[in-house]
């Protein structure tokens, strides 16, 4: 396998303007006669098949929830950055690159960045025309905030629902497409798998989540974007539905995988009460403008907060990194409150969390200011966990939140199968190795609004395409190896159920390959998981039938890929003996624990190929150069 | 705590469906009303019994695809909470609980707690929007929005699409629903050359998939888990009246989206 | 399923209909129907209720009303003709508008539980018919004396047919029950105007509230006082 990043050649900010002049145009009468199947309406996926309908080419877009609204981009809270420079405080197209090269921790491709940080002040022009309702100041101009630590203030927002808001943009738009008859929604379809025909995507196999249907479907090209598998931890921020089975089939049908180890421990989420738990919901990293992170200085302190005397606290960010303080980065706070409660001085029953406290804040500013600025934070923290943060301290812990690793793509977002596009945090993005905040969406969208519509017509008209039909032997043999598939989990009835194999992944998965990573550990892991994998093969029970709504037979299907998935990253994270933003590996740190990168090494992007069932997967390197931001140790102290 | 539940189960669209009692036992306060659903789900497929099936995804109160009636209140009796941030807490031990989905005409059952919404999309569709093919759009500034308009238009935008407020109206209404989006979009300068035509086509749509009218109970807004309030549809009421006694019809038939 | 919608543009766009099939044919149309209906009827309410008061001024005064109201029968008839055909779009956007709300909630929940719908707002669909009633018997008991229990009808004394009329206990007890159900009706009527209309606004909410408990008052108020007089005594044939 060759990976060709296709990258063209001349200065950085020239390369995109450049590419989309030499890119080859499809005439608009012959647009039609192109089919696309976009798997995912998140934004990536809804912006994409909106702008491919506009453009005039016939689109069917796929989702597994009931409407394509709800995709999990809806969550994000924070904002989406964009190099505007509305606020006159210095930024620039080149300091939003610099800023989110230098976030990525320097694993990132440097092409694929500035084409982002360029197009991000399109993102917000085109929403804002979509209806968009962010923050405005009363003067009727956008509203920014500083976000994530960011030295300016880049970031647009509305309310905390950000996502929420810019999804809804993305589906109406959309939506307007489905009403005049230019895309095909399908609604509670899941893609099971990929078509190929002489070596290029021409097809999805999906099973439909009510009648049970498996059908095929014919197109000239394929887009996933089908977001991320950050629930291979089980308990994360993701939604329940959010998967791997899209990306992983395209894998396991030749599109190499990007970066898998990386991913992203969010530091403030509501700690986990007990077994039972679903899910671990994110409170906005805003929340640490105000609030002051510690634990008691004592191991095994359980006192209540108000009883420690301020001698007896521990602030250990501020502590720790005097600049930065509780503002430290993403990787490194989540690091830091692990490292605490590591040691025994977790407070809560569980001795899983850290208190973040804004008794200084309210004294400062007021407790009607705080409210103003996150009463909403609070009462759904309130609804939570039944304290009420204006008395005691809240408590939080990190989560598995996102993964900057996917389907590695090259600079047309096209992966090593031709005619396969990955979108969003489905491919191995342009985070590198750690995403800064207020960036998912602004990449989200740049993909699906303004790079892919490009990219793909180039591929259009760089190609003939013969006229398929579902009757080609390529989607019978997918129908049947998706069914049979089906028939295995039904006819295994064994003694457990799919959420106990999910929960069991996810504490390995944590343990050994989650904010700290060891060899032993991770070779423990990938003993573990390939035992448990074939204990799921033969005692998984699924009850029901496949020809009706069976959402442990939907179930059933997504763990088994994350049994699988979660072998490569365990994988690709013993193999790179390095630390680098969200990958930390113990054994590579600086005397005061820091991440140590080792650039001679692994200046490079990880794309593993498939190689069979029961083989180990080849890894592939993409070298990254740094011409533009120089390589340089992260420095928050 | 112990709880017993009486849950809706139907097989399928077309199958009859009946009440089926479960107890669940050693419950959590600490746990979400859908993690309750979870551990009983757990233990019927031990059993070998069929779990209840119920929609669900975010499990944070915003993408809206859960909702559970609980004793005749959608999303429980908690205010401004989806079914999802619901907790046991706000239930005693011992207590007994009604589980039904949503019940309307225009959101078919299709499997035990699970309806069909599609009905709110195909609304959307023909005209909840504002038509900016992308790359069209002028710089962001370009358009002041003035911030207490901005704010309204997001009290509105905040809504889900849960479909509580048609669950707990009496006449199977989607009328808060529909003017939500009207309200999101008609506070906003870019959403003025659509108005009429938006409130027109909306409406009509919502007539056509059979919702009911309003009555003006206000128990759309009592469920509402983000408190979208009841004078949004009196702002739609009067976009619809405007748009259909002082548009011509030739204008709002060519002032189509496409 | 695959929930795409039909291609909109592909078929005929309700918003090419006439104005007039717009506003029938829609239901908020139909609540438009309602409302403007719903205010005719309150002013004639209004005009009764101060006509009804002259009764405190002694027989001459009222008997001297119901004269005047009969001095130019063409004017009577068209007033009475309005009111009946507001009567009718009343009852038949009523019933336009409830056959599309039963026909959306064919199934209710096992367990009911309202939040926030007043006791008013959910007997409208009772008091509607309760007053409909009440006005036919209204008019047979004392504009055509058809049913005249427990008194003589006197063509032209009003005055006397109003006390006698109210005298008897019965009647007068449908009476005060009849002018509960208009309160009820009134008030969430009023009420409801303001949205229909799309008057309502949040910083008018409180308000449109406040106009229709005083109106409801005002109005229900000024036509029970006259049964509660006869019965008391303060009202009495000389």
């Amino acid at each position: 396998m060759e990976l060709k990043s296709n990258v063209p050649a001349g200065p950085i900010e020239q390369k995109w303007t450049k590419h989309k002049f030499e890119m080859k145009l499809v005439n608009p009468a012959n647009k039609r006669k192109y089919t696309v199947i976009v798997v995912g309406s998140g934004l990536a996926g809804a912006s994409a098949a909106a702008t491919l309908a506009e453009l005039g080419y016939q689109v069917k877009c796929y989702c597994y929830q009931d409407t394509p609204r709800r995709a999990h981009s809806i969550a994000a809270q924070g904002g989406i950055n964009a190099a505007k420079n509305y606020q006159n405080d210095g930024d620039s197209v080149f300091r939003l690159f610099y800023d989110t090269v230098k976030g990525g921790d320097f694993r990132s491709r440097e092409s694929n960045v500035h084409r982002l940080a360029e197009v991000s002040v399109n993102i917000i022009d085109q929403c804002v025309a979509q209806g968009v309702p962010f923050a405005r100041e009363y003067g009727g101009m956008l509203s920014n905030r500083s976000f994530g630590g960011a030295q300016v203030s880049r970031t647009f927002y509305a309310r905390g629902q950000t996502g929420q808001q810019l999804l809804l943009g993305a589906y109406q738009a959309l939506e307007r497409q489905i009403g005049l008859g230019a895309v095909k929604m399908f609604t509670r379809h899941e893609m099971q798998e990929l078509i190929l025909v002489d070596g290029r995507a021409r097809g999805i196999v999906t099973r439909d989540m009510i009648s049970g249907k498996i059908e095929s479907h014919v197109a000239d090209a394929v887009v996933l974007a089908t977001g991320g598998y950050a629930s291979v931890f089980y308990l994360s921020t993701n939604a329940k539905g959010c998967n791997t089975t899209a990306i992983w089939r395209a894998y396991k049908k030749g599109a190499a995988f990007g970066n898998p180890c990386y991913t992203q421990i969010h530091p403030t989420c509501i700690p986990v009460t007990g077994e039972h738990q679903s899910k671990l919901t994110l409170m906005s990293e805003s929340l640490r403008n105000d609030g002051r992170i510690w634990v008691p200085k004592k191991k095994g302190d359980t006192r209540s907060p108000a009883q420690i005397p301020e001698a007896e606290r521990d602030y250990y960010l501020e502590r720790k990194y005097p600049s930065y303080g509780n503002l430290a980065p993403r990787d490194i706070a989540s690091r830091a409150a692990k490292a605490v409660c590591d040691e025994g001085r977790g407070v809560g029953s569980t001795g899983l969390g850290v208190y973040l406290d804004f008794a200084d804040a309210f004294q400062r500013l007021g407790v009607d200011k705080i409210r103003e600025r996150y009463g909403n934070l609070f009462d759904m923290y309130e609804r939570i966990t039944g304290e009420n943060p204006y008395q005691v301290p809240m408590r939080i812990y990190p989560a598995a939140h996102y993964v900057m690793g996917g389907l590695w793509v090259d600079y047309n977002l096209m992966s090593t199968i031709p005619g396969l596009f990955v979108l969003g945090e489905a491919n191995f993005s342009d985070h590198g190795a750690n995403r800064l905040g207020a960036s998912a969406l602004m990449q989200g969208l740049a993909d699906g609004y303004f790079i892919l519509p490009y990219t793909i017509g180039n591929y259009f008209a760089s190609n003939k395409f013969e006229k398929l039909s579902d009757t080609h032997t390529a989607y019978k043999s997918g129908e049947s190896s998706t069914a049979a598939r089906v028939q295995k989990f039904l006819s295994i009835n064994g003694q457990r159920t799919v959420d106990s194999f999910h929960r069991e992944l996810g504490g390995i998965m944590w343990d050994f390959c989650g904010m700290g990573r060891t060899e032993k550990g991770l070779q423990t892991a990938l003993q573990k998981i390939p035992t448990l994998r074939e204990e799921f093969w033969k005692n998984v029970r699924v009850l029901g039938t496949g020809e009706e709504i069976n959402q442990s037979l939907e179930k059933a299907g997504r763990v088994a890929d994350f049994l699988e998935l979660g072998e490569l990253m365990c994988l690709d994270a013993l193999e790179r003996r390095e630390s680098c933003g969200g990958h930390f590996r113990e054994e590579f740190q600086t005397a005061d624990g820091e991440a140590l990168r080792d650039d001679q090494n692994f200046t490079h992007v990880a794309a593993w190929e498939f190689a069979g069932d029961a083989k180990k997967p080849v890894r592939h390197v993409e070298p990254l150069a740094f011409e533009n931001v120089h390589l340089a140790t992260r420095s928050y102290k | 705590m112990n709880i017993t539940l009486h849950v809706w189960r139907q097989k399928n669209r077309n199958a009859e469906g009946a009440f089926v009692t479960y107890q669940a036992r050693d419950i959590s306060p600490d746990m979400s009303f859908l993690e309750m659903l979870d551990v009983v789900n757990e233990g019927l497929i031990l059993k070998g019994e069929e779990p209840i099936a119920f929609d669900h995804d975010c499990r944070e109160g915003i993408c809206g695809q859960c909702g559970v009636v609980v004793n005749g209140s959608p999303h429980g009796p908690r205010k401004a909470t989806t079914t999802c941030q619901l907790h046991m807490r706000s239930f005693k031990d011992g207590d007994e609980l009604t589980l039904e989905p949503w019940r309307a005409n225009a959101f078919p059952v299709i499997k035990d707690l699970i309806v069909d919404r599609g009905a709110f999309d195909r609304i959307i569709a023909v005209g909840g929007f504002i038509t900016a093919p992308t790359g069209n759009a002028p710089d962001g500034n370009a358009i002041l929005v003035p911030k207490l308009a901005a704010d309204r238009s997001m009290d509105a935008a905040a809504c889900i699409g849960c479909g509580a407020c048609v669950a707990a109206c009496p006449n199977g209404s989607a009328m808060l629903f529909v003017a939500a989006k009207i309200t999101h979009l008609g506070y906003l300068p870019q959403g003025q050359p659509e108005r009429d035509r938006r409130a027109l086509a909306m409406v009509a749509r919502m007539d056509e998939e059979g919702f009911g009218t309003c009555t003006n109970h206000g128990e759309c807004e009592a469920a509402c888990p983000k408190e979208i309030p009841i004078e949004f549809i009196a702002r739609m009421n009067r976009d619809f009246l405007k748009a259909a006694l002082f548009t011509p019809a030739e204008r709002a038939a060519a002032s189509d989206g496409g | 399923m695959s929930s795409s919608a039909p291609a909109v543009a592909a078929v005929q766009s309700p918003a090419a209909e006439s104005r007039l099939a717009r506003i029938l044919g829609s239901s908020i149309g139909q609540k438009l129907v309602m409302a403007v209906t719903g205010v005719i009827l309150s002013g004639f309410i209004v005009g009764h209720m101060v006509g009804n008061l002259t009764v405190f001024k002694g027989a001459e005064a009222i008997n001297a009303y119901g004269v005047a109201l009969r001095k130019f029968p063409a004017l009577l008839w068209a007033v009475r003709f309005g009111l009946l055909l507001s009567v009718g779009l009343h009852i038949w956007a009523y019933l336009a508008l409830s056959f599309k709300s039963w026909g959306a909630r064919p199934q209710g929940y096992k367990v009911a539980a309202y939040k926030e719908a007043s006791f008013a707002s959910r007997t409208m669909r009772w008091t509607g018919p309760i007053l409909g009633a009440f006005v036919i018997f209204h008019i047979l008991h004392f504009t055509t004396g058809t049913i005249t229990p427990g008194f003589a009808f006197k063509e032209g004394d009003v005055f006397h047919n109003l006390v006698a009329g109210l005298s008897y206990a019965p009647v007068a007890a449908f009476y005060i029950v009849a002018m509960a159900c208009l309160a009820l009706h009134v008030f969430h009527g009023v009420w409801s105007l303001f949205q229909s209309l799309g008057i309502s606004q949040p910083r008018y909410e409180s308000t449109a509230r406040r106009v229709a408990t005083l109106f409801t008052i005002a109005v229900v108020g000024g036509f029970v006082i006259i049964p509660i007089a006869v019965l008391a005594g303060i009202l009495k044939l000389q």
